[in-house]
């Protein structure tokens, strides 16, 4: 695939993009070892980089997102500031959602990110609702729902795309196929290991692409959310990648084949799309050392945020459930 | 006797019910290849012991999960169906509040469901309110189905096998704090009846009824009133559905106090029940407040602070008790 249409100003943003979630997750690998420094299971996007940015840079800023428990990415994509999403992964009282979210459940709603499930096949009948709400107000924005290739095999899945496409909703159902399921592969758990497939079963349109190649994933997304945008309806796009690390960090990947995971390595969306850049000249080693040290710079600045910022008060648990009224 | 974790006496009753009858399978997200190592998981080992035939992993798909549980029952198989946390059987609620607990109704009793769902539940993982909320009060209001939720190895053992075995709808409850908490297991067959709860510490002052992982907090509780002068009886209900209500009134007519305690909220909880219990039936022997010790009403937080804050602890119990002592309380007879 050519660089058409991808000015250097955004593929550099891009670029750097994926770094920061890059680094981001990295130093969660890092503090997911020590004790206590954040809760919970540790859920990555390690790898799937050129998804999450692929797809948000294609979106406008009013364009509403949904995910599910493997979010990072897709919410530094879409632009939340990674010093409160750190504070929030810690739990700790200046996260984004006041240490209620943890790292499993944040929601950025000043940014579009409305809702974050954990409940796997959530997000596109929460979706849904989002785009039946854009199109009752007649908004020219979209919804774009993130789900994985397990989350299809959920009821919920098939009834939000059948009402979507019954309703023509501007839903763009992003399935982020990275092969694998908690420790079922693919062919585990599905006999249509080509997810978008189902498009057809509901009469919308689908796309299916090369999941490490961001500028494929970025120029599919722009031309299927026109299709949504347009009023023409939903539409499926199956992004095909690989889960590099084990479903979280708590997992020892005792059942993954390390030679496919190697392969796969050696297919890194980051790393690819930096040779690429370099390739075409658009940016030289200096940039890219200068792109890493500030990306590191704005991580360290977040854990340091993180580290810094107390624990909520015990009795706030109490507070956000209900609004007074 | 064995020494056995509780992850291990879940196992080990699993492993005898396969072996038992070749009517037994297993099903679930990861029962048979998990992304976890861990040999006190109840399911660990039995894919390489039993065969993909028997222990079968299945896509995330609850409804079809305990869909396959009802239908492969209604047809003579005794599944053992998996849930992996409490909040996830919300996805599958139809199968079993619609189906597994009313066909046989509907049938005039001529269908029979004898299938367990086993469900794991627990507070104090961090990983929110998705993934640890205790529903059992849901379960317990669904009539025809039991619910089975024990607190140690050897009742965890003997209760899974009185549950694969019974020839109704069972909702096993698996608290998996206690996975790890080892104690002394009978081998081979053993079996606990269903519907029996245990006093697992005599006492005459005040009756304290719980189950679960909260027994443990009732029995630290009780250690410190003893301390006190203050004796108190535990009871540990160990089956909710069918309620063994004369072991909880046959011990508020010897101590006259009732507290009940769960991890579960306090709102329509399943201390409500008990206690509604106790004000019917044992009025005349109360002589103060009936009290429960719930979590608060919220969704189970993540942050630290606030997630033990969540959590019942001795310390509220014991403050119950005291309260229920308290003789400006106590009823004038
Ligand atoms: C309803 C429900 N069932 C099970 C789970 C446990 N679970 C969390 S992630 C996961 C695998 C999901 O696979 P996929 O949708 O492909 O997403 P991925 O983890 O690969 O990003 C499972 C089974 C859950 N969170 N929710
Ligand atoms: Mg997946």
């Amino acid at each position: 695939m050519t660089a058409e249409g991808l000015n250097s100003q955004l593929r550099r943003e891009i670029y750097t993009d994926m770094v920061l979630i890059r680094k981001f997750e990295e130093k969660l690998i890092a503090l997911a070892r020590e004790k206590a420094r954040v809760v919970g299971m540790q859920i990555l996007s390690y790898g799937q980089e050129a998804v999450a940015v692929g797809v948000v840079k294609a979106l406008k800023p009013d364009d509403v997102v949904v995910t599910n428990h493997r979010s990072h990415g897709h919410l530094l994509a879409k632009g939340a500031d990674p010093k409160f999403l750190m504070a929030e992964i810690m739990c700790k009282a200046t996260g984004v959602n006041k240490g209620k979210a943890g790292t499993l459940h944040l929601a950025v709603p000043e940014i579009n990110a409305i809702m974050t499930s954990t409940i796997v096949g959530a997000s596109p009948p929460l979706g849904v609702g989002a785009a039946f709400a854009q199109q009752y107000r007649n908004l020219p924005d979209i919804t774009v729902v993130f789900f994985g290739d397990g989350a299809a095999a959920e009821g919920s899945v098939h009834e939000a795309m059948n009402l979507a496409a019954l309703w023509k909703l501007p839903v763009l159902f992003v399935c982020e196929n990275n092969y694998w399921a908690g420790a079922q592969c693919l062919p585990e758990h599905s006999c249509v290991e080509e997810i978008v497939r189902r498009a057809d079963a509901y009469g919308m349109p689908g796309a299916a692409m090369d999941g490490n190649d961001v500028e494929a994933v970025y120029k599919t997304t722009r031309e299927m959310a026109e299709h949504c945008r347009s009023g023409k309806g939903p539409v499926l796009m199956e992004v095909r990648t690989y889960r590099m690390r084990g479903h979280g960090e708590h997992d020892p990947c005792h059942y993954m084949d390390q030679v496919e995971l190697q392969q796969w390595a050696e297919r890194c969306p980051v790393k690819s799309f930096r040779h690429r850049l370099m390739n075409e000249n658009l940016l030289t080693d200096k940039d890219f050392a200068a792109i890493d040290a500030e990306q590191e710079a704005v991580v360290e600045a977040a854990v340091t945020f993180g580290d810094d910022s107390p624990f909520p008060a015990a009795e706030d648990a109490l507070m956000d459930l209900w609004i007074n009224s | 006797m064995v020494k056995l974790s509780t992850g291990q006496a879940l196992q080990s009753a699993l492993d005898m019910a396969l072996s038992l009858d070749e009517t037994v399978f297993i099903a679930g997200e990861g029962v048979g290849t998990s992304i976890h190592l861990d040999p006190n998981l109840p399911t660990h080992g039995l894919l390489e012991k039993y065969g993909p035939k028997r222990v079968k992993d299945t896509p995330v798909s609850e409804a079809a999960i305990a869909g396959l549980a009802v239908g492969a029952s209604a047809m003579g198989l005794r599944p053992v169906v998996e849930i992996m946390f409490f909040p996830f059987i919300t996805l599958a609620s139809d199968m079993l509040v619609n189906h597994a607990a009313k066909l046989r109704y509907m049938s005039g009793g001529k269908n029979a469901f004898p299938l367990t769902v086993r469900v794991k539940a627990g507070v104090n993982f961090g990983a929110g309110c998705q993934h640890s909320h205790n529903l059992e009060a849901w379960i317990a209001h669904i009539p025809g189905l039991k619910l089975v939720f024990p607190s140690n190895p050897l009742d965890a053992k003997g209760l899974l096998l009185s549950s694969i075995f019974d020839p109704n709808p069972v909702v096993f409850v698996e608290e998996m704090l206690l996975y790890w908490m080892p104690g002394e297991v009978a081998e081979g067959d053993f079996r606990v009846p269903i519907g029996k709860a245990s006093v697992v510490r005599a006492g005459k002052d005040c009756t304290l009824v719980s189950y679960g992982g909260a027994v443990h907090t009732a029995l630290h509780a009780a250690e410190i009133l003893d301390t006190e002068g203050i004796s108190l009886e535990v009871i540990d209900l160990r089956t909710l559905v069918p309620l063994d209500e004369s072991c909880v009134l046959d011990s508020i007519k010897k101590t006259g106090r009732l507290i009940v305690l769960h991890d579960a909220t306090r709102f329509c909880g399943f201390g409500a029940e008990i206690a509604a219990i106790a004000s019917e039936k044992a009025f005349d022997a109360l002589k103060a407040p009936v009290m429960r010790v719930a979590a608060p009403d919220i969704p189970v937080p993540v942050s630290p602070p606030q997630e033990q804050f969540y959590k019942p602890d001795s310390d509220q119990v014991t403050e119950a008790v005291r309260a229920v002592m308290d003789p400006s309380v106590q009823r004038r007879q």
